[in-house]
């Protein structure tokens, strides 16, 4: 199985031993699957059974056959979802977004671009539990969101349409908001405070910094074509 | 310090009538101003106009002027309009940042935005929330909040940024009594500190409760102007679609049962 064992060096190292240092491995194992469980769903399906130029039958099921090449190609790519969507989660289970904001800021960001990407955070939970208020209230007034495809379907627009333009009407009046309280003052802000930055971390930043341009200059030389890298 | 509007009116874009007309207002130093009115008579048209945010931030057309201690401050930006009059609306979901993380941090948002020493923005902020009664909620997630509990949070926001005006549509709109009773009790003491407060409520007992003068818009006019215990106990209230304190209401029952000659006058007034 060429080209896996890059992927699980990097689970491991990256994502799951940070993980287990953390204490959120078992948070982040959960998170990290249900996220990438639709696409990884729909990788594996394709590339085991569509895989182009595959050779070694393993399987087959009328017209389509499942190859060897196939399911170490899925395997591959979803070890790279994988690792994709174990370092997110990572990063978000581990990482306040207001620390991340401010030391953004504290480090010459723009305020507005560290609130942007701040509120686009904190959004997501908002939108679901928007959303799961509209269903409630959209169910309450006899509209079928249970059954079969077709009936499920035909309940999104309903659920849907609120809560895109409710985040809308949302989005205007914070921007009222904030305008109300200065958010538009050119110059600096004053911070308060700066988030906690242990000897550690730097480390692993700089390792960070220093690893991934190495690893993509290697990568490109095709110096560990020989391993499958 | 003095904010005025002098016959000012406001169109929204896309409007083909102006929302308020003819409107001219004077707040002084430590005056509490009450604004009622029916849905749409404008009341909210006139909070965004002496905020600063219509049309800064809210596209319209505006005649007449807008007075700073007797400066037209049409050309001033947002920012510098918010260290001198400050805003809330009913809606206290939005009221909020959104990116703090906790209460503390929510109520600095503000004096941290004006740029003001460490020290003082701390110094404010624990001020704000002394004076909101909300200290004990200060490492609390303000998302997880009740919706009245985030009121009083942003309401702790704005007096954190310290301005000498308040501009205020609705605020207790979505607070209980006590809540409401907290708000009011705040607003007095800011007053009494010399801020001028405006508020839009559909409370008249709040009204009465804490403002000196009354305003009623209908169509977004002035209709009636004058001291609280006047224009509060005026009979055209009910006409224009504001009703009457509970005080007034009472007083009036017992009127029309022959009661209230047999009660003290500060009793029912």
């Amino acid at each position: 199985m060429g080209g896996v064992a890059g992927p699980v060096g990097l689970i491991v190292v990256a994502v799951l031993l940070p993980a287990i240092w953390a204490g959120v491995a078992r948070r982040l194992i959960r998170t990290a699957l249900l996220l990438s469980l639709p696409i990884a769903i729909s990788v594996l399906l394709i590339n085991v059974f569509f895989f182009p130029g595959g050779q070694d039958i393993l399987l087959r099921i009328g017209p389509v056959t499942a190859t060897r090449e196939g399911v170490a190609f899925a395997m591959e790519t979803l070890l790279r979802i994988g690792v994709i969507s174990g370092s997110i989660t990572l990063f978000y289970l581990t990482t306040r977004p207001s620390d991340l904001v401010l030391d953004l800021e504290r480090r010459g960001v723009s305020a507005r671009l560290g609130f942007v990407t701040n509120a686009a955070v904190q959004m997501v939970p908002s939108m679901v539990e928007r959303a799961a208020s509209i269903t409630a209230a959209q169910r309450a007034r006899g509209l079928d969101t249970e059954g079969g495809l077709r009936k499920r379907l035909s309940g999104v627009v309903p659920i849907v349409g609120p809560v895109i333009l409710g985040a809308i009407n949302e989005v205007e009046a914070r921007t009222l908001a904030l305008e109300a309280r200065g958010f538009s003052r050119p110059g600096r802000r004053t911070l308060l405070w700066a988030p906690g930055d242990s000897g550690i971390q730097r480390l692993v930043r700089w390792l960070i910094v220093v690893t991934v341009p190495l690893a993509i200059a290697i990568r490109s030389s095709g110096m560990l074509a020989g391993f499958g890298g | 310090m003095t904010l005025a509007l002098h016959g000012v009116g406001y169109r929204y874009a896309g409007a083909s009538t102006e929302s308020i007309t003819g409107v001219s207002l004077e707040m002084r130093d430590g005056e509490v101003v009450g604004l009622g009115g029916a849905s749409e008579a404008g009341k909210s048209t006139m909070c965004l106009v002496l905020s600063g945010l219509a049309p800064r931030a809210i596209k319209g057309v505006l005649s007449g002027t807008l007075l700073v201690d007797g400066e037209d401050v049409t050309a001033w930006p947002m920012h510098r309009m918010a260290e001198v009059v400050g805003t809330i609306f009913q809606d206290p979901t939005t009221q909020l940042s959104g990116v703090c993380a906790t209460v503390f941090e929510e109520v600095c948002f503000g004096s941290m935005n004006l740029g003001l020493a460490r020290d003082k923005v701390i110094d404010r902020t624990y001020a704000a929330l002394d004076a909101m009664g909300i200290g004990e909620l200060a490492a609390r997630d303000p998302s997880r909040l009740s919706g009245g509990q985030m009121q009083l949070v942003a309401i702790a926001g704005l007096l954190a940024m310290r301005p000498r005006h308040l501009v205020l549509d609705e605020p207790t709109a979505q607070l209980d009594p006590a809540g409401t009773v907290l708000v009011a009790d705040a607003l007095a003491h800011l007053a009494a500190e010399g801020a001028s407060i405006l508020i839009a409520e559909q409370k008249t007992d709040m009204l009465a409760r804490i403002c000196s003068r009354v305003l009623i818009l209908e169509s977004g006019r002035i209709v009636l102007d004058g001291a609280a215990e006047d224009v509060l106990a005026d009979a055209r209230l009910d006409a224009l679609g504001v009703p009457a304190p509970s005080a007034v209401r009472l007083r009036r029952a017992l009127d029309a049962a022959g009661l209230a000659t047999d009660l003290p006058a500060d009793l029912v007034a």
